[in-house]
């Protein structure tokens, strides 16, 4: 499943453009402690979280994440935007809880 | 993927950390690990490398004034260490336990200052010694070996 796939799938609004969008997606990981996402995440994941500083694309960068989805319509800036899109990540966001979106890929990506 | 180097490539990558740069630490470990990448290293191994660079970085930005993290590539090892210039610790025993942490609420409040940086680096390292003085500064010197078996040898 692409990034593409798992986000007009779950009805997630694309806020990066085609920033990304071809990316496979085979796992997911929520939490906003960055340690935890350093030590935790895996390969080619979605990152679940409410952190929205520009540091945390130097997290996502650096897992090399498929994209970041942001829960709950949660507010962002533009500088954000602007950086993901420079650094080659996508971000996504949508209505649902950390939690809701949570279980929603995950069952997605179990049908495969 | 190789286990070890088959020639003495000699890299070091030398990194500047300024006061509270959170960004520069995700940057440093994006660079060392291309640069792994390229010279063909096993994934795990990077992966861990990428941790102890990251987590290191920032517990420079997050509690020193100013700092450096160098990066030295040998061809069977990688030594990973930053010196800065800052608080210090006073109780490095307390200052591993995973969960303590002297970071400020408005750090905490951006997810970092969770008290699972130094436990990171310990696991993902072979070698691990940390020198500190309160009010002066920090040194920390890391080591991964490209062999797994050699892994926590002696530790």
């Amino acid at each position: 499943m692409t990034v593409r796939e798992l986000a007009e799938t779950l009805g997630l609004e694309v806020l990066t453009g085609e920033t990304n969008l071809m990316r496979p997606v085979r796992s997911g990981y929520t939490s906003d402690l960055l340690s935890d996402v350093i030590a935790n995440i895996g390969d080619d994941a979605v990152w679940i979280t409410i952190q929205r500083h520009v540091n945390i694309l130097g997290v996502a960068k650096l897992k090399d994440v498929s994209a970041v989805i942001i829960p709950r319509k949660l507010e962002l800036e533009e500088s954000f935007l602007e950086k993901a899109r420079q650094e080659g990540i996508a971000v996504l966001r949508g209505a649902p809880s950390a939690f809701e979106l949570s279980a929603l890929v995950y069952e997605l990506l179990k049908r495969g | 993927m190789v286990d070890s180097l088959a020639y003495t490539p000699q890299i070091t990558l030398d990194f500047e950390i300024g006061e509270k740069d959170f960004f520069v630490a995700g940057e440093c470990a994006s660079r060392v690990k291309k640069t792994l990448q390229q010279l063909g290293l096993k994934q795990d191994v990077i992966k861990r490398i990428a941790i102890i660079i990251y987590e290191a970085a920032m517990n420079v930005a997050i509690h020193a004034t100013s700092g450096r993290l160098v990066v030295h590539v040998e061809p069977d090892a990688i030594t990973i260490r930053t010196e800065d210039v800052g608080a210090g610790i006073e109780d490095i025993d307390l200052a591993m336990k995973e969960g303590y942490s002297t970071a400020s609420y408005e750090i905490r409040e951006m997810g970092f200052g969770a008290g699972m940086g130094l436990s990171n680096i310990k696991q993902c390292s072979d070698d691990l010694n940390i020198e500190s003085r309160v009010g002066v500064g920090t040194t920390l010197n890391a080591r991964v070996f490209f062999r797994d078996e050699r892994r926590h040898e002696g530790a």
